[in-house]
């Protein structure tokens, strides 16, 4: 198993907020797995637990069959190698000041341009785009700086959190086949976080719904889309705009 | 036509844009960012920021917008034409109680003041009048931009993504919000978004606009499902996730 979460509870008692209220699933290699939900649902919370970027007040997460939420910093050393994260807002997670070659070698510990045009090479970008810097790329072309920067030290684990929601419909599309061939390529895990549940299903095989920290349903993608067991998630179908669906009202002739 | 726009050209970013909207008429503008959506809108509204100019002609009712002094704008602007944008939390005063803000447009314009209370209920917001904008959700907030601007019962409505920042539930309320809005004042209504799905629910007709031009347009159901132009053709295929799973 990749990722085994157990029981997760995370409280944020400053502010008398459960944010995230026993939640458990498993993750096996290869698995394109998506978390579903709206604003206040618990993803990003359950990202930083994954991440071990934060401890939860209960439960356990476990990489590769270590438990990770109880190392110290000194000793995650693996998983800042083995688990990598796209966020949402590329212009953010990328240092302005910093060229590409330096942004994606970074995480490398050393100056290796040879690895460097591998990764722009397979993420889409031009050689050249190696000297420049952040601003001078479009939306789309940041967050392929932040994949690139993402795969180079080889992880085995991908998290995506949000990574297409901040970009346009058409780019939106070329990032998230992108991802796509990535995985498989590489033969990453990939955690795929989004609020939106049409791009959740073209890129993921499994899902997760979540809804004020607790997973309401889980199961594979097509079940989960086809036949929903959970009254919110029936919700948020009937709730999410679907373009197949109104091109079929549309050609029905039914204006509505 | 409530809203005539004709040959409407913003500083070289904008060229030659004609359209218009005729009363209780749903028309959606839509393509991507950096394409000239939102400029349009402006120009409309006569916000533009002042390092921009527009040419061409606006007609509100007969009346032209573009060159009429500030004066007038601002007359008319939250009275007989008012926008919604996409960020509820920059649109309103932070320091303002919500319900002075809906009254607000009434006592600028010396309408007859509807009670805020029901004008908030309304658009489902009962008993929040006292409330501040960070007291409330983001859905919440947009419910509250959307009772200010129509709280003077306005001739043309433009919304400016108005649900792209909201959770999918909470967008669909809105759309049924504007909707219903719009429909009991017959108002004309420019829909601003990128999203296909939301367009083909909420508009009668589309308008593509590609590098400031519109290079498509027609009824809802043509530009749709039968595109004409490559750029519509190209946004529909992207739009499609469903299509190449």
């Amino acid at each position: 198993m990749m990722i085994s979460v157990r029981d997760l509870e995370r409280r944020y008692t400053r502010r008398d907020v459960h944010a995230l209220r026993g939640v458990s699933f498993d993750v096996e290699a290869g698995q394109r797995f998506g978390i579903v939900g709206e604003s206040g649902s618990g993803k990003s919370t359950l990202v930083r637990l994954l991440a071990a970027l934060d401890k939860p007040t209960a439960g356990s997460v476990s990489f590769q069959g270590k438990r990770v939420d109880t190392l110290p910093e000194r000793k995650l050393g693996f998983l800042r190698t083995e688990l990598q994260i796209v966020f949402q807002d590329p212009m953010g997670s990328l240092d302005p000041r910093m060229r590409v070659r330096d942004i994606i070698s970074e995480p490398l510990g050393r100056r290796d341009p040879a690895r460097v045009s591998e990764l722009l090479k397979a993420v889409g970008l031009p050689s050249d785009a190696a000297g420049r810097y952040p601003h001078q790329f479009s939306g789309g072309q940041r967050q392929r700086i932040s994949i690139a920067r993402a795969l180079a030290p080889n992880p085995s684990v991908l998290i995506a959190d949000e990574p297409v929601s901040a970009l346009d419909v058409s780019v939106r599309k070329q990032i998230l086949d992108l991802l796509a061939s990535l995985v498989e390529l590489y033969s990453l895990t990939l955690i795929f976080v989004s609020h939106d549940l049409g791009v959740v299903r073209h890129v993921c095989d499994r899902v997760a719904v979540m809804r004020r920290g607790e997973i309401v349903e889980i199961g594979d993608v097509d079940q989960v889309y086809d036949a929903p067991e959970h009254e919110y998630t029936r919700e948020l179908l009937a709730a999410a705009p679907n373009l197949r669906a109104e091109l079929a009202r549309l050609r029905g002739g039914d204006d509505g | 036509m409530t809203l005539a726009v004709h040959g409407l050209g913003i500083g070289g970013l904008v060229r030659d844009v004609t359209f218009g909207i005729a009363r209780g008429e749903r028309v959606g503008l839509i393509g991507e960012s950096g394409s000239g959506k939102s400029l349009t809108a402006l120009s409309i509204m006569g916000l533009l920021p002042e390092e921009l100019a527009a040419s061409g002609s606006v007609k509100l009712d007969g009346r032209e917008l573009l060159g009429a002094p500030e004066k007038e704008l601002s007359r008319l602007r939250g009275n007989e034409m008012s926008m919604v944008f996409q960020e509820p939390m920059t649109a309103l005063n932070p320091a303002m109680r919500v319900g002075a803000q809906v009254a607000e447009p009434m006592r600028i314009h010396r309408k007859v003041r509807k009670d805020p209370e029901a004008l908030l209920a309304s658009v489902g917001l009962p008993g929040v009048a006292r409330a501040y904008p960070h007291q409330l959700s983001g859905g919440q907030r947009q419910r509250v931009v959307l009772a200010i601007a129509l709280a003077n019962d306005p001739k043309l409505l433009i919304c400016d993504e108005p649900t792209t920042a909201l959770d999918v539930t909470v967008q669909a309320q809105i759309l049924e919000l504007i909707l219903d809005g719009v429909r009991e004042r017959e108002c004309a209504l420019l829909f601003i978004t990128h999203d296909l799905a939301v367009v083909a629910s909420v508009c009668e007709r589309v308008l593509v606009m590609l590098d400031g031009e519109i290079v498509e347009a027609g009824t809802t159901r043509d530009v749709l499902t039968a595109p004409q132009h490559e750029y519509t053709k190209k946004l529909l295929a992207a739009s499609d996730l469903e299509a190449s799973r």
